[in-house]
Formats: C-alpha cells, sequence, structure tokens
C-alpha cells in the first residue's frame, strides 16, 4: 500500500507538559482514518505538526515518499482545523480565491467546489455574514480546491447544530466514497464509527491502539435476551461454557460470549431446551464501548 | 516573487480600512506638498507663495520633498502593523501555513509588500517634486536638476527600513496596537540611550554619533531635517547655521542592516512559535 503519511517516534513537549509522547503510525492511501482520543490526548498538537504549524520537539515525519519538503507537500493535502479561519472582510469566492494562489491552483475549481457544500448562491457575501455551519462547509469547500490525496479534518463537527452535523457528515461520506483517503480526528465516537475504517486511539498523547475498527478489541460480542421464563434462561447460560459474563437488568439479559456463536445455532439450542425468546439481538461493542474499555484498562 | 506580492496585496485591498490608511498615506503628503507650491492669498494682506522663497528650486526640493513626505509614513505603518495583527486575530496564518505557504514566503510576501509600496512612494514623490521643480526652479539645467537626487534613494531605503521595523513588532507583540505602542517605547528608549551616552561620554556630540547607530535615529538621520539648509540659503554668511545634510552611505548601510535583522528576526520568531 502506497503510504501518504508517516510518523515515528514524534513527542512535542509544551514546558513540563507532554502533549504527544513517542508517537509512530502510517496512514495509507484510500483508507478512511480516525483519530480518537478525549479532550487534550494531543490530537490536535499531533496534525498541527505534521500540518507545519506546531514544532516538533523530537521524532520525524514524512509526506508521501519524503522527497518533498512539508510545505509543498501540503499543497497536496486538504485541512481544516478546530475552526475555519478566513478572512471576514472578504466574500467567500474571495477568500477560496486567496487559497488558489497559495496551493498554485486553477480558479475555475471555485464555483465546483462551492457547489458540493452547497454555498453556490451564497459566493458573492462576506465571510462574516456566514453562519457556524456556513463557515465549517465554507472551510470544506476550501480544503477541497486542490482535489487533495487525503484530507484531514479536526474536530469538523464541534459547535454544529444537528442539521449541521448532518449536513458535513453527509458530505465526508461522499467525499469517502470517491475514494480520497480521509483523516479524521474526533472526541465524538459515533462519529468516528460511521465513517471510518481505521482508528489511532490516543490518551495523554501515548497511543493505545491503532489498526482496524473491527479489530480494536478481541472478543466475541453478546447476545442481548429477553424471555418470560427468565430464570430457566439464565440457568441454560450460566452453565453453557461458551458464555462468560452475563449481566442482568431488569428483563434485559446480556451474555458475552467466550467463542463464536450464531444466533441461529443458539436459538435452535435454546428451543430444544423449551425456552422461548421475545427478544434476540446479536452484537458487537460498540467503538464508544470498546473505546472506554481501552482508555480505563491503561 | 510576484506571485508572494499578489496574495499579499489581495488581503490588504480588499479591506477597507487598509485601503483608506493606504490612500491616505499616499495622497496626504502629495497633497500638502501640491497646496503649499500653490500660491495663497492670505485674507489679502498679504500673499504667501513659498515658490517665491526658492524651496522648490533644484536641487533643494528632492531634500525638502523627501523630508516632508517621510513624515507621513506613520500612516501606512498602522497598516503594515495591522497586517500581522490580523493574521494573528484572524487565524489565517495559521490556515496559510496549512493550506502550503512556508514561514519563509509569509514573511518574504510582507516584506515584498513593504518593497512595493515604498518604491512607489518614491516614485510618486520623485515625479511630483520633478513637475513641481521643473516649474517654479530657477535653474533648469540637467546638471542641477539630477544632483541631490540621492534624497530619493534615501527616501526610499529609510520607508522600507521603518516598515521592517513595524512588520517586527507586529510579530513580536501580535497585536496592532501594542506594536505601536512598542514603537513609542523604542523612542522613548533610544533618547534613554543618549542621556545614558550622554552621562557616560560627557558631550552631546559622541551621545549623537552613538544614537546614530539606534535604528529609529539612524532612520532619521537619512534626510535631516532642510530647515537651516534654507536658512543657510537666505543668510549664506553665517557660518554657524551650516551643517551636514546629505545622504551619506554609511547611513544608508546603518538603516539596511537594521531592516535585514528585522526581517531576519522576524522569521526567526515565526519559524519558532507553536501557533
Amino acid at each position: 500500500m502506497e503510504p501518504i503519511l508517516t510518523i515515528n517516534n514524534l513527542t512535542k513537549k509544551f514546558g513540563y507538559l507532554t502533549a504527544v509522547k513517542d508517537l509512530s503510525f502510517t496512514i495509507n492511501k484510500g483508507n478512511v482514518y480516525g483519530i480518537l482520543g478525549p479532550n487534550g490526548s494531543g490530537k490536535s498538537t499531533t496534525l498541527g505538526i505534521v500540518l507545519n504549524v506546531v514544532n516538533r520537539t523530537s521524532g520525524n515525519f514524512k509526506w508521501f515518499d519524503g522527497s518533498i519538503t512539508t510545505h509543498d507537500a501540503l499543497k497536496k493535502v486538504g485541512a481544516i482545523i478546530e475552526r475555519p479561519n478566513f478572512y471576514p472582510y472578504m466574500t467567500a469566492a474571495e477568500n477560496l480565491k486567496l487559497v488558489c494562489k497559495i496551493k498554485g491552483v486553477d480558479v475555475t475549481k471555485i464555483d465546483e467546489k462551492l457547489e458540493i457544500v452547497g454555498l453556490l448562491e451564497r459566493k458573492n457575501s462576506k465571510f462574516r455574514t456566514y453562519s457556524l455551519g456556513m463557515k465549517q462547509r465554507l472551510a470544506i469547500a476550501s480544503a477541497l480546491l486542490n482535489d487533495p490525496e487525503i484530507l484531514i479534518l479536526d474536530e469538523p463537527t464541534n459547535g454544529l447544530d444537528p442539521q449541521g452535523i448532518h449536513q458535513i457528515r453527509q458530505i465526508i461520506k461522499e467525499i469517502a466514497n470517491q475514494g480520497t483517503t480521509i483523516l479524521l480526528a474526533s472526541h465524538l465516537l459515533d462519529e468516528v464509527e460511521k465513517v471510518c475504517s481505521h482508528v489511532v486511539v490516543l490518551r495523554k498523547g501515548v497511543k493505545l491502539y491503532s489498526g482496524r475498527v473491527d479489530e480494536m478489541i478481541s472478543s466475541h460480542g453478546f447476545f442481548e435476551l429477553k424471555c418470560n421464563n427468565q430464570k430457566g434462561l439464565l440457568d441454560v447460560i450460566e452453565k453453557d461454557p461458551v458464555f462468560g459474563k452475563v449481566k442482568v437488568e431488569d428483563d434485559l439479559i446480556t451474555a458475552f460470549l467466550n467463542q463464536p456463536l450464531s444466533s441461529e445455532d443458539f436459538n435452535k439450542q435454546l428451543f430444544k431446551e423449551g425456552i422461548v425468546l421475545t427478544h434476540l439481538v446479536q452484537r458487537k461493542e460498540s467503538l464508544e464501548e470498546q473505546f472506554l474499555q481501552l482508555t480505563d484498562n491503561n | 516573487m510576484l506571485r508572494l506580492l499578489q496574495l499579499e496585496l489581495q488581503k490588504l485591498l480588499l479591506n477597507k480600512t487598509s485601503k483608506v490608511l493606504i490612500f491616505i498615506s499616499f495622497v496626504l503628503p502629495f497633497l500638502v506638498i501640491l497646496l503649499s507650491s500653490i500660491k495663497i492669498n492670505v485674507f489679502g494682506f498679504f500673499t504667501l507663495e513659498l515658490g517665491e522663497l526658492g524651496v522648490f528650486n533644484f536641487p533643494i526640493i528632492w531634500h525638502l520633498t523627501t523630508f516632508f513626505a517621510s513624515q507621513f509614513k506613520f500612516f501606512f505603518a498602522i497598516v503594515v502593523v495591522s497586517m500581522i495583527g490580523n493574521e494573528y486575530s484572524n487565524k489565517t496564518l495559521k490556515q496559510n501555513l496549512i493550506d502550503g505557504l512556508s514561514k519563509k514566503e509569509f514573511i518574504l510576501s510582507k516584506f515584498y509588500t513593504i518593497i512595493f509600496f515604498s518604491l512607489v512612494s518614491t516614485i510618486l514623490i520623485g515625479l511630483i517634486s520633478l513637475c513641481i521643480g521643473l516649474f517654479y526652479s530657477s535653474y533648469n539645467e540637467f546638471g542641477i536638476i539630477i544632483q541631490e537626487m540621492n534624497f530619493l534613494l534615501g527616501y526610499f531605503v529609510k520607508l522600507v527600513g521603518f516598515f521592517s521595523l513595524c512588520l517586527f513588532l507586529g510579530m513580536l507583540v501580535k497585536r496592532s496596537a501594542f506594536a505601536l505602542a512598542f514603537l513609542f517605547v523604542l523612542y522613548i528608549f533610544e533618547w534613554l540611550v543618549f542621556w545614558g551616552a550622554y552621562e557616560a561620554f560627557g558631550s552631546t556630540d559622541s551621545a549623537f554619533k552613538l544614537k546614530n547607530f539606534l535604528p529609529l535615529e539612524s532612520m532619521y538621520k537619512l534626510i535631516d531635517q532642510p530647515f537651516q539648509r534654507i536658512a543657510m540659503t537666505k543668510f549664506p554668511d553665517k557660518a554657524e547655521l551650516a551643517y551636514d545634510y546629505a545622504v551619506h552611505w554609511h547611513e544608508i548601510v546603518i538603516v539596511l542592516g537594521w531592516t535585514a535583522l528585522f526581517i531576519f528576526l522576524s522569521y526567526r520568531l515565526l519559524k519558532k512559535r507553536d501557533l
């Protein structure tokens, strides 16, 4: 696979505080990556370093094959960090024109990208008259101007209303479907879960996990069960070595698996024992549960 | 280079405040010089015509116009300081870097803009002085006209040096108002140095010699005040009025040295800073 960004033993210290500690990971072409971590875990600092705005203390990183300077590499990258930063006195089109000049892109792209984020009708309004959602969408248009090889988004839905969040997610999904590599930093787990195939989990600047989302925790998932004969059901489960931990909340039983078992086989087996279920759901831990488990255990 | 200049010009010329300030800093000095060249009738008592005093004669006119025009540099200094301050307060500096501008290019785009506007101002002042001179001057020989045109060079270097200082102060404190206050602090500091040197050396002459190396004083010294010179032309026999008013090479070198230092320090500051 073709690497886009390689980070090796990156460390950043702000005085006594170590914001990023010995971090290494690689971003490959074509995947959608998430950087997960609570507030202050070093997500934005890491992105700041690779984006040339924060100086590293030690370690190194390289864009693509490492043959071009960082600021030239950034011309092939689209990035949005924290808040949309534009010149308030310029219109959307003028702001994008400036970005085109910096990136060395043709200005004909402006209308095309404004269309994607649905701001074409407002292209001649001054940036300061925009709502936060519109500003964020303009930032995405700006990041897309150079048809980037990778799109970096740092908390893209922060501070937006539900409609705005939905719009931004929709746009991200469309971009991901076109095969653009995406790196999404967020503390909103369902956001990452919905769009990312790979994650890097950080806590206090230390990497806890990096790899595929579905391999984050080696578990076989669990069943959620309801039954009118709850006691009978519990007897069966507790006798069966396939099941590990069992939780009971009111009439809902949650049984964790020690080894793979399909819901079909389990249902047949219960039926033979004379137990009829009223509710059967097989699930894997959500990213949130996995994440909390990861950050708690370490 | 053109790309960097275009970038900065777009940032400046689309901003209403800086547009107005640039306009003032260019138009006001010319207006003042033009007005002063017109015959003014003061309520019928007497007519005031500066041209008659011989101040618009070549080559003294180069000295006079560059001296007066350089007093208006403060308006453009506000533009310089705010073009840094705005980049910080809008966080567009960060965005520019992320979009692929290098820190060096960022400083260079500001510096090229400074050179551009200083050059435009120098050319304009040169043209207007030439026109007024040709109109009023008693001597119109080519040899006399081009005499002391090095005041234009002095004017250009003075503007570039002063705006580079403003650029550096802007980078240092990130806020336009504080940067301008810093300029005032520097002015006081130079007088404190002067006072200290006076105490140490015991003479104003040697104290001034030291002060001539400091940034603001060295820029001021490039074009000395012309009043004494005008008086000299009126009373050529008074020897105590004589003073050295020429633009010297060592003065230019000192200011260019400061300019290089300020631009380099601005770059170093930006390079070391986490945004």
